[in-house]
């Protein structure tokens, strides 16, 4: 899933402070799971910023809603109706759903409430870890099924570099070195052998540095 | 043994305190209370395991977001007993009765009022 | 195996020599004289000169521009390059910036992470990996060819060089990494400092056992210890770098005003047991901003004159 943080609400009262009526709209998936921008979420700053804007003699129509999802046409149009009640909205969702809402809605400033931060898992409740960096070509298959572009903080396709010890990396010893973790994996996959194949330069056009990316799937268009 | 608390103070029952959100304290809050505090039970002595050691970890969420906001992270308190401490509970009672007082009243319900 | 380069270093490499390298760091300023004086205080005892490239993640004049004095005075640099914070663009454009003043060697390094420097907060790149730098090398030097497939006029005609730790984890794969680069086509290696003799010598042993010290010229790498100060640092915070306890405890056990001179004793005994081990070709000398103590350690080692090579 995508994984966010929390942004301070400092911040975000800094970018809403002039208007009257506010939107906050959380979103159902990916944000909701990693508790940052679903219902409860969306309470807690609704209730902060109502109480925020009082005690500075101004009461802000500030409502809350959350959306099944904002990175889909269907569910962004559920709100339609209402929207011309706002003059902003803070958005609760992923960097996708603040962008998806801006251009259905592109007459009403669009801030987001949340930091997002990458492609992850929930190791457990209130950790969630990277995973995926979504280069566009994938190579699990040739790395153990461990990703050293997320995982390895040099994104080293012919690791570990010199800095690993004791299986951690050298930037911090709470993060696992990738390379020792594919090469234990090799191991139990009693693979090992594979380690010593030379993994080439990656094509990098899949990336970010491809410029912006789509998916075209004709078969399924309408 | 019918200890005497200070008789503004309402209480909300709840099954564990880790049913307690963040939500719910700040609402406490917006709907004018001057102060928050939850009672648990003795810490590593939960019925559900963890339930107080989470309302901590809210109670401290909220009283951020108190500072924060401008109304004081220290109107809202988290306190532990056990079940036989009822003289622990009035004393908890009291002890959060004067804090309120010197902190005086909610802001929120004073701009509320100037508001109306 | 024969010299296919014009570098002195692969020369006396493969003449049969113990060849000595030592580096310097470039300074954090744009005066050259930093570099002249740290190179004219060793150039006589040592066969090639190793510039850092932002060493640390430091920012630090270009290593390429302190090789290109080198050259100038002379002498023989070894451009170090480290896939940090250059594309292959930029990677193989400083590649031939370097090949036309005739810079002959080249190390193939990723590069420490950023978060250890100047600029924390700043982007890596790490477009290709260290591995990925020694093929690209080759493919410019043996073929003539850039990366995107273009032909080359004047092709570098560059010694290909790279770093090993044979300390760091896990060890087992240590060996099978040295392979990895051979098979990518380094050259030479200079390895991280050893202390450990021990897991040195295992490690070369592993690697001969394997056939791999006849296709690598292999320099070992030493670094003398200012202060017992210095040698426990090294065991504890250096990621990758094993000091045994006994070489703390001899450091610690010597009056701090002599603890240079120990440092220095330690070093050449460490050289002098190093030359007799099988696969090792060489000795890169690592005084880090000691550079004055290098002339000493390689005359007491026993490596001096440095040979000349035609």
């Amino acid at each position: 899933m995508i994984v966010a943080d929390r942004k301070p609400i400092e911040e975000i009262i800094e970018e809403v402070k002039n208007y009257e009526k506010i939107l906050i709209l959380g979103c159902n998936e990916c944000v909701t799971v990693c508790e940052a921008g679903g219902k409860k979420e969306v309470g807690v700053l609704a209730s902060a910023l109502r109480m925020y804007f009082l005690n500075q003699g101004r009461e802000v129509k500030i409502d809350e809603e959350t959306l099944e999802r904002q990175c889909d046409h269907e569910y962004l149009e559920e709100i339609r109706d209402v929207m011309d009640q706002y003059d902003a909205v803070v958005s609760l969702a992923c960097g996708v759903g603040v962008q998806f809402m801006a251009e259905k809605y592109h007459d009403c400033p669009i801030y987001p409430g949340v930091d997002t931060c990458f492609l992850g898992a929930t190791e457990k409740r209130g950790l969630w870890t990277e995973r995926c960096q979504a280069c566009g070509q994938c190579i699990l298959a040739r790395t153990g099924g461990i990703c050293p572009v997320s995982r390895c903080a040099k994104r080293i396709l012919n690791g570990p570099c010199g800095g690993s010890a004791k299986g951690k990396c050298e930037i911090n010893k709470e993060i696992d070195c990738a390379w020792e973790l594919i090469i234990n994996r090799l191991k139990a996959l009693d693979k090992l052998d594979d380690y010593e194949k030379i993994d080439p330069i990656k094509d990098w056009s899949t990336d970010r540095a491809g410029g912006p990316r789509k998916v075209v799937r004709e078969d399924v268009q309408e | 043994m019918r200890l005497q608390y200070p008789s503004d103070i309402k209480i909300i029952l709840v099954p564990c305190t880790g049913k307690l959100d963040v939500v719910h304290i700040l609402h406490a809050f917006e709907k004018g209370a001057d102060g928050v505090y939850a009672v648990g039970c003795m810490e590593g002595d939960c019925h559900y395991n963890s339930g107080n050691l989470r309302a901590r970890k809210r109670v401290e969420q909220a009283q951020k977001i108190l500072d924060t906001i401008g109304i004081g992270g220290e109107r809202a308190q988290m306190y532990n007993l056990s079940s036989s401490e009822g003289p622990r509970f009035a004393q908890y009672a009291v002890e959060m009765e004067e804090r309120i007082r010197k902190l005086g009243p909610n802001p929120i319900k004073l701009a509320k009022k100037k508001a109306a | 195996m024969k010299a296919k380069t014009p570098s002195k270093l692969e020369k006396i490499l493969a003449a049969g020599h113990l060849a000595v390298t030592s580096e310097c760091g470039p300074p954090r300023g744009s005066d050259m004289e930093v570099i002249t004086e740290k190179a004219n205080l060793i150039k006589d005892y040592v066969d090639a000169i190793n510039i850092t490239d932002n060493q640390t993640s430091v920012t630090r004049m270009s290593s390429l521009a302190a090789c290109i004095q080198l050259k100038l005075m002379g002498l023989e640099p070894v451009l170090q390059m480290v896939t940090r914070d250059r594309n292959r663009i930029a990677l193989q454009s400083d590649i031939l910036g370097a090949a036309s003043f005739d810079i002959h060697n080249v190390l193939c390094l990723s590069g420490d992470h950023q978060s250890f420097g100047d600029c924390p907060t700043g982007q890596n790149v790490h477009d290709i990996d260290s591995m990925q730098l020694i093929q690209t090398v080759r493919l410019m030097r043996d073929q003539g060819k850039f990366l995107g497939g273009g032909d080359i006029k004047r092709p570098p005609q560059m010694f290909v060089g790279a770093a090993a730790n044979p300390f760091a984890d896990p060890f087992e794969i240590r060996v099978p990494r040295l392979a990895k680069k051979i098979a990518a086509g380094v050259e030479f290696i200079q390895t991280q400092c050893i202390y450990n003799m021990e897991k040195f010598e295992l490690w070369l042993k592993i690697a001969g056992d394997r056939g791999l010290l006849e296709k690598v010229h292999i320099l070992a790498g030493v670094t003398p210890f200012k202060s017992a100060g210095m040698a426990k640092y090294m065991k504890n915070r250096v990621p990758g770098i094993e000091v045994p306890d006994e070489l703390v405890k001899r450091m610690s056990d010597t009056p701090k005003e002599k603890q240079p001179e120990e440092g220095v004793k330690i070093c050449i005994e460490q050289i002098q047991h190093l030359k007799e081990v099988e696969g090792v070709r060489g000795f890169h000398v690592m005084a880090i901003e000691w550079e004055e103590m290098v002339p000493g350690i390689v005359k007491k080692s026993g490596l001096y004159p440095r040979p000349s090579v035609e």
